[in-house]
């Protein structure tokens, strides 16, 4: 069977929703279309009776409560909310908050704010597998150490950092542990007991829900506070004011629900497409690096640099085939990937780098066509290197004295 | 990013790619940008004894819109006179490929690796033993 065209293999970004989740989320819209805080007919009974389904099940996957958990738009806002919700309620016991570099924007960014008001952030650097050093986050804690910010699974390449002993470090202190759990949540077992969170972020469109649609799951025992950062109605015990998302909320309780049941299996079978995919071009293409740990590393995630050979024209060739880069040209700023340099990365290869991202949907026919063509594509645009002519003719690279950096 | 017609085509068929004698007399070999800065372009120019540009190859390590604004050099240059070629800016390629603003220092290192063709051509012609200028910008 071949492969048809185009084909999705970037679900570190999103994922397609499961024509299951779907099904289940449809009759929300024109039939069972109450406001789950209608607390005077059936059309909100109906509604609320749903959202509370859903809290259960996508409590399930992470081995909380359903009370535990506080609805959002998405894991920007639950990582907002985590962070500075924890920050601000805390405030009076210190002001210091630990994360690292590598985090997403939605922590760092947050953390930024809050250091415009007073707080100090530590953004710790990781280790050259990209993950972050347990001891590192003990060295790190002080007595005014309030939130600690680790993430799961890693956005850009996939690698799992040590959350169970970096919570030991935090439970130790005193401190209140965050976790945004968006990339590895449906994809690797995670619980919140064994890994002593506090507050842990979750996305359903990364889990082949619907966009649009988070959660923040808030320890009970012992009870962790927030404040609010959207103030209003009071829905969310007080925590998330809005009108719930009760198609979105279904659709994530479903997928949740699926991608519990499915995870022993599905993650297996990803596994074994990653592998074929990177044991496929490595035995293509020569010049190749695999950012981050291989061992402590998603299922479905592959990070690799292919020397000489610029990522943004790399994505270019690699038509109908949906991938992402760390290139500096897929970004505005002109500068590669951030995550990709806090490994120890060198720049220029940061430069060639791809990210593939295996999902549910993805099959042995397009890991193998994906191989060809990037075996292909790497080979003619390397013919129009001059970095791959120097490096075949012996030059150094390194010895060259560049024109400065812009 | 969504690049225009133009780019996309110089970028799936690229013109002129390939590399000249380096140490002939009648070739110019411009090398500018820097692989940390994510682009770097070789460009050559072989030069007939009237001062016209016979030849013009290029190999570009970069996004797809550096390696259209090296081929679309490249084109535009031959049959050129080393004057004519020294005129050639950035901003007629840039409004030639409608590059983005973001995009503007390909065209900017584009203009860069021809003047640096030319540079080493005519010192070779002034009989000067300088290596090609490598890395220079």
């Amino acid at each position: 069977m071949a492969a048809n065209l185009p084909i999705y293999m970037d679900n570190h970004a999103t994922t397609r929703v499961d024509p299951r989740v779907l099904a289940a989320m449809l009759p929300y819209f024109c039939e069972e279309f109450g406001n789950a805080a209608s607390r005077s007919h059936v059309f909100g009974w109906n509604a609320e009776r749903a959202v509370e389904q859903a809290r259960e099940q996508v409590a399930a996957i992470i081995g909380a409560s359903g009370r535990e958990i506080v609805w959002t738009s998405g894991a920007t806002e639950s990582d907002n909310l985590a962070i500075k919700g924890a920050a601000e309620f805390y405030r009076d016991r210190g002001n210091h908050i630990i994360t690292a570099v590598t985090e997403h924007k939605a922590v760092l960014d947050t953390c930024k704010r809050l250091e415009k008001s007073g707080f100090e952030v530590t953004y710790l650097p990781v280790e050259r597998d990209g993950r972050v050093n347990p001891q590192a986050v003990a060295d790190a804690m002080t007595d005014r150490t309030i939130v600690v910010s680790i993430m799961l699974a890693n956005n850009e390449v996939g690698t799992i950092n040590p959350v169970a002993e970096i919570g030991q470090v935090v439970k130790a202190r005193g401190a209140v542990f965050h976790i945004d759990a968006v990339q590895g949540v449906g994809k690797i077992p995670f619980d919140v007991a064994s890994t002593h969170a506090d507050l842990v972020s979750l996305s359903a469109h990364k889990m082949y829900g619907p966009k649009g649609v988070g959660a923040l799951y808030v320890r009970r025992k012992p009870r962790v506070r927030i404040a609010p950062i959207i103030d209003g109605g009071g829905h969310e015990r007080g925590m998330r004011s809005g009108t719930l998302n009760v198609p979105g909320i279904v659709g994530f309780g479903k997928a949740a629900e699926i991608s519990a049941a499915e995870m022993p299996e599905e993650s297996k079978r990803l596994l074994a497409l990653r592998e074929r995919l990177r044991l496929g071009i490595e035995a293509r293409v020569t010049d190749t690096v695999l950012n981050g740990s291989l061992e402590h590393r998603l299922p479905g995630s592959l990070n690799m640099s292919f020397a000489y050979v610029e990522g943004e024209a790399l994505m270019m060739a690699l038509k109908d085939v949906a991938v992402s880069s760390g290139s500096a040209c897929t970004s505005a700023s002109l500068e590669p990937s951030y995550v990709l340099r806090a490994m120890g990365v060198p720049v220029e290869m940061a430069h060639t780098s791809i990210r593939f991202g295996l999902g549910r949907f993805n099959t042995e026919e397009e890991v193998d066509y994906v191989i060809d063509l990037v075996a292909q594509k790497v080979r003619k645009l390397r013919e129009m290197s001059p970095l791959w002519e120097m490096a075949q003719s012996g030059v150094d690279i390194k010895s060259i004295q560049w024109a400065g950096q812009r | 990013m969504a690049y225009s017609g133009k780019v996309i085509d110089h970028y799936e068929n690229p013109r002129n790619v390939g590399s000249l004698d380096k140490e002939a007399p009648n070739v110019g070999t411009g090398l500018v940008g820097a692989p940390a800065c994510g682009d770097v372009m070789k460009l050559q120019i072989q030069v007939s004894d009237a001062g016209v540009i016979e030849d013009a190859k290029f190999k570009t390590f970069g996004c797809g819109s550096a390696i259209a604004s090296s081929s679309l050099a490249t084109e535009w240059i031959k049959g050129m006179t080393l004057e004519q070629a020294m005129s050639v800016r950035n901003t007629q390629i840039v409004q030639e490929l409608n590059l983005p603003p973001v995009k503007i220092h390909c065209s900017v290192l584009a203009e860069d690796a021809i003047k640096s063709a030319i540079a080493d051509y005519r010192r070779k012609q002034r009989g000067s033993q300088t290596q090609p200028s490598l890395g220079e910008s």
